[in-house]
């Protein structure tokens, strides 16, 4: 797994990442009611947003942490938004998107880095 | 992500522990507990008596309505009680100071009510013969005089439905400007991370690109990044003065020049106009527009959400760029010119039907009449007065954001007196409802961590600001004694307690439905 | 001063507390080019009696609606409020309260704004409503604006019988939004001319039942076009008490309906505050603008409501709002709402009814009158006459006689060459003798 100073985390397989936001972010935010995940098909661009995770009282911009397309969104977040609270780096995921450049998650933190990252916040 | 510091619990505490003693049905005391008119037997009632129609509808054939409508009635006794025993669950100003930073929650003067109650103001229509109201077109010159002088501002748009509305109308106005000059780079509108959210939703909406300009330590507009992000490309800055910190931006009058010289303008949201209100033009300060919140400064009821008013005054330079109608001294008196002729083409069209909120307008108006200019200084140095004596007398138990040199109309805190305390701005908030005061406003403006602002208003005596006092510093005594239980599962006496705010944005139920009800509880 | 309770010698205290010399140091900020020295040029401080004096003074200037027979519409109408209901809203706890921001001293507002919200819905045969937006005409120019969000398309199509104020004002503010507009030319009974505009572009079509000419139409073959096509079906309605007798605008296919309530619980106003009523699919609600108040519990499990979706607002979303309003139209929704639970479903279809009475028996008179000529065909309570002369100066020698006739349709549009054309309206406030008084005016007027 790896991490974005946004508190986005990515894991790959077969060319494909999956994409969510930390338990940090999750805490940080509250109560998540609503998420907006991205439509199939959409091109991603590093660094822009892509989704949007609400809570009560805030609506949060979630930055792709890589390029590519989605290829698949969890739409079952609609009817349970607390997942992202209880489960936020497995089955609170946002989208799957497959990659254009592999080596884009190379450069992001991994965990040990993350975790000394949110030491310095 | 997009991270913000205003997350913060919205449902209640899983520890909230039970009221204590407990009736045996509903009530408690004075207090009644009453169920939704769809709750009830009262389907096929009705609380009207209206005489038998004699002719049918049949001339409109399948037009007509042939499913229910759903909607039950009332007899005049039961619906009497029903809105009486509702109103006994709401705060409001007749009860208590409300301490509402930015909204300024002053007294709403019953003679108001009635002058706008009469029929020859409430009675009229909009487009029956303008020949026909040469009385209130003539009310609404007078109130247009009055905001024109006290602003210092040669012209004024009355339409506007509200604050909100009244920024649109300058935003639109400023555009128009720039268009009519031919200058179409300008696409960015500069706006303080303190603003209220109504200022970037505004100039998003009407295209422009909002950057934000840094704040000072001490709580101002941070000048060199000002001048830094002023350009060719820069349309208007929108600035409260005073500011929601609560303080006067010291520098205007060189924020205002460093705009014009930019070929900008200046929207000032006048929200905090009660702080200088007969004191201050802020004509003299280089504002080109600024609305004015009637249903804030000039005292037309907060009616529990609305409705508001806000008249915007404008520059020479935009004073052209006004929206339909307008009100023209012609050779036969007052008209409401309601359609573009050649002169005024360059106005940008029509904000809403009709011509403005005149209910407002009349109330607005018996209230300046009321106070008359001096009385008006008054409430302005009343207002400054009454904030700087809540913050000197809080300063000691509570961290004021801004410690040195004098607030304006509201006092501004932080949260930094809660540190290592087991309590949030919000614990602290939802205990002074037990003590029988409203919150302040609370996590606004952004830019200071747990935001308390407290704006109490020329409205309240010694006596009531002495009792908010001591509210407050019992509380605060009870904050530094541990008693963490007091706070974090307040209110104890509302008649409601703390309310799922979660629950509700996660499965909305908007409206009752005729289903068997379920319970919110067992979803 | 009657309203301000500080003495001087309170603010001497004061002063002396803050550390202060005088009130001046406090207003030490204000760059002295600035400080005015004194009260600006206005007139002082005045007491009740010389303020009412001036008020009513201008207000008997005034000729009011019920001095003689009325009948003006055109999006504001004349209808008997209770006197329960301006009893009610003038309650401390209602006047003097705040938007519910803390709902656990706020039920009353918030109880009474899901019941608005409910029979908002019920109305308009819509699935969820939200808590009031400032009128009709900005709720319409809002649920355009909303259609283009949803469809992610910038083209709407308008009516030739949508109030020419209302397409003024969808016109200012859609174009702001990047969003264009075609509105067809007036036509008195033509709502459906709009399908043959739409296009894979379109956002949405707005119609308006019962429209400018009073026509009531059955719009739901236009909402099938408009579906078909992708678009959003939006309906206005200006008479909101229309929805007693007619087919709703849910049950004709629309995505969003939009109305001016100012003829429930609400007095004409000189044109303003009203209130604005917008219901919607709920499957669309997150992209609605305005407050919505929500159902919930709390923490010891009662049940309570609280403001919700607030994140869709601008003091969250901040510029990426659906909206920049902040207020809705508190009192006059809490107005509406209480004549609407003394009317009832009982009560309203017969104020309806009773509107469409008085409206067909003027219709029957004016049409007696020679030179007149009925032009619309069905109505509920207002119609389009065309009479041989201009409409204007019709209206203005019948003021003459003090008879409030009508709206000329030339004061909504100078340049639609309607110059004859006079909008009629008569609710249930319009007498026999009202109208048989008109009938005689007009007589005379046109001979």
């Amino acid at each position: 797994m790896r991490f974005t100073k946004d508190h986005e985390w990515v894991v790959v397989e077969d060319g494909v990442a999956t994409v969510g936001i930390t338990a940090y972010a999750a805490q940080q935010l509250g109560d998540v009611v609503f998420v907006e995940t991205p439509d199939v098909g959409k091109t991603v661009v590093q660094g822009e947003g892509f989704a949007v995770v609400e809570s009560v009282k805030a609506a949060s911009d979630v930055y792709a942490p890589v390029s590519g397309e989605v290829v698949e969104a969890n739409t079952g977040l609609g009817d349970s938004p607390e997942t992202v609270n209880a489960d936020p780096e497995q089955s609170g995921w946002f989208a799957k998107v497959r990659l254009n450049d592999p080596a884009q998650v190379e450069a992001l933190m991994d965990r040990a880095a993350y975790d000394a990252y949110l030491g310095t916040l | 992500m997009s991270m913000n510091n205003v997350g913060r619990p919205t449902a209640p505490n899983s520890d909230s522990g039970s009221g204590g003693f407990a009736a045996l049905t509903g009530g408690r005391g004075l207090l009644q507990d009453e169920a939704l008119i769809f709750e009830r037997d009262g389907w096929f009632k009705t609380g009207v008596d209206l005489p038998e129609p004699v002719l049918s509808a049949e001339g409109l054939g399948d037009l007509v309505r042939q499913e229910a409508i759903g909607l039950p009635g009332l007899s005049e006794p039961e619906a009497m009680r029903h809105y009486v025993r509702l109103s006994q669950k709401n705060h409001a100003i007749d009860l208590a100071l409300y301490p509402l930073g930015s909204c300024t929650m002053k007294h709403n003067p019953r003679l108001n009510e009635k002058l706008a109650r009469l029929p020859g103001f409430a009675d009229i229509h909009p487009l029956q013969p303008q020949s026909t109201v040469p009385g209130a077109l003539e009310l609404m010159d007078r109130l247009a005089h009055w905001l024109k002088t006290l602003t210092g501002m040669p012209a004024v748009a009355l339409t506007p439905k509200a604050g909100a509305h009244g920024e649109l109308c300058g935003i639109l106005a400023i555009r128009a400007a720039h268009e009519a000059r031919g200058d179409d780079a300008r696409k960015v509108v500069l706006v303080p991370t303190s603003a209220h959210g109504t200022n970037p939703a505004t100039a998003a909406f009407v295209g422009y690109t909002v950057r934000e300009i840094a704040q000072t330590a001490d709580g101002r507009v941070d000048l060199a990044d000002l001048e830094a992000k002023l350009g060719p490309d820069v349309a208007a800055i929108m600035v409260t003065n005073p500011n929601t910190c609560g303080l006067f931006e010291r520098d205007i009058v060189e924020i205002a020049r460093l705009t014009h010289a930019a070929g900008a303008f200046f929207y000032c949201d006048g929200a905090n106009f009660n702080a200088i209100v007969g004191r201050v033009r802020p004509g003299d300060l280089g504002v080109d527009a600024m609305h004015i919140n009637l249903h804030k400064t000039f005292s037309t009821p907060h009616g529990g959400g609305g409705p508001g008013a806000g008249p915007v005054v404008l520059s020479e330079a935009l004073a052209p760029f006004a929206p339909a109608p307008w009100l023209v001294h012609g050779p036969n008196g007052l008209a409401l010119a309601e359609h573009e002729v050649d002169d005024a083409a360059r106005a940008f069209g029509r904000m809403s039907a009709f011509h403005g909120q005149m209910g407002m307008f009349v109330r607005a108006y018996a209230y300046m009449r009321s106070h008359g200019a001096d009385g008006l200084r008054q409430v302005a140095e009343d207002a400054v007065l009454n904030a700087n004596y809540l913050k000197a007398r809080l300063s000691d138990v509570m961290s004021p954001a801004f410690p040195h040199g004098p607030c304006m109309h509201e006092a501004l805190f932080d949260d930094r007196w809660l540190e290592g305390t087991g309590i949030t701005t919000l614990d602290f908030a939802k205990a002074m409802i037990d003590e029988g005061f409203h919150p302040m406003t609370m996590y606004f403006p952004l830019v200071v961590h747990g935001a308390m602002l407290i704006e109490p208003t020329e409205t309240e005596s010694r006596q009531e600001l002495d009792r908010f006092v001591e509210a407050l510093r019992a509380l605060a005594g009870a904050v530094k004694a541990g008693d963490v239980e007091r706070f974090r599962n307040a209110p104890h006496l509302a008649p409601l307690r703390r309310l799922d705010e979660t629950l509700a944005a996660r499965k909305p139920r908007l409206r009752w439905r005729p289903e068997a009800v379920q319970t919110l509880a067992a979803e | 001063m009657r309203y301000l309770p500080l003495t001087a010698e309170d603010r001497r205290q004061m002063l002396g507390v803050i550390g202060a010399d005088s009130i001046d140091a406090l207003f030490v900020d204000v760059p002295a080019s600035a400080v005015l020295p004194g009260p600006v040029d206005l007139p002082r401080v005045a007491g009740e009696l010389e303020v009412e004096r001036e008020l009513t003074a201008l207000a008997a200037r005034n000729r009011s609606a019920g001095s003689g027979p009325f009948f003006c519409g055109a999006g504001a109408y004349r209808h008997h409020v209770p006197a329960t209901v301006d009893h009610i809203i003038q309650r401390s706890e209602y006047l003097t309260s705040y938007t519910p921001y803390q709902p656990e001293i706020a039920q009353g507002t918030l109880q009474v704004l899901f019941e608005f919200q409910t029979q908002v819905a019920a109305l308009t045969g819509m699935e969820v409503a939200n808590a009031s937006l400032y009128d009709g005409s900005t709720a319409a120019a809002e649920a355009v604006m909303m259609a283009s969000r949803v469809t992610r398309r910038s083209h709407a199509v308008l009516s030739g019988g949508v109030h020419p104020h209302y397409v003024r004002t969808i016109e200012t503010l859609a174009h702001v939004a990047g969003v264009t507009t075609e509105r067809l030319a007036p036509a008195v009974d033509a709502e459906d001319a709009v399908i043959a505009q739409i296009t894979p572009q379109t956002a949405c079509v707005v119609v308006q039942t019962p429209n400018i000419f009073g026509t009531a139409t059955d719009v739901t073959r236009i909402a099938q076009a408009a579906h078909a096509a992708g678009a959003l079906m939006i309906v206005v309605t200006t008479e909101a008490v229309s929805y007693g007798l007619l087919k709703s605008p849910g049950d004709m296919g629309a995505d969003i309906a939009v109305a001016e309530g100012q003829s429930i619980g609400n007095a004409l106003n000189f044109g303003g505050p009203y209130v604005g009523l917008f219901a919607c699919r709920e499957k669309l609600v997150r992209q609605a603008p305005g407050r919505l108040c929500g159902e919930t519990l709390d923490s010891d499990g009662r049940r309570g409501f609280v403001l919700t979706l607030s994140t869709r607002e601008q003091h969250i979303r901040r510029d990426k709002a659906t909206s920049n309003i902040c207020t809705n139209s508190g009192l006059c929704a809490l107005a509406f709402s209480i004549h609407m639970s003394l009317l009832g479903e009982q009560g309203l279809r017969r104020l309806a009814l009773l509107n469409h009475q008085q409206a067909l028996r003027t219709r029957d008179a004016l049409a007696s009158v020679p030179g007149v000529e009925i032009l619309t065909r069905r109505f509920f309570n207002e119609f389009a006459v065309r009479l041989p002369m201009p409409a204007a100066e019709a209206v203005e020698a019948l003021s003459g006689q003090g008879i409030l006739a009508g709206v000329p349709y030339s004061r909504l549009e100078p340049e639609a060459g309607l110059d004859d054309v006079l909008l009629v309206c008569a609710t249930e406030t319009v007498t026999d003798d009202d109208i048989n008084a008109f009938r005689l005016a007009l007589t005379e007027v046109l001979s």
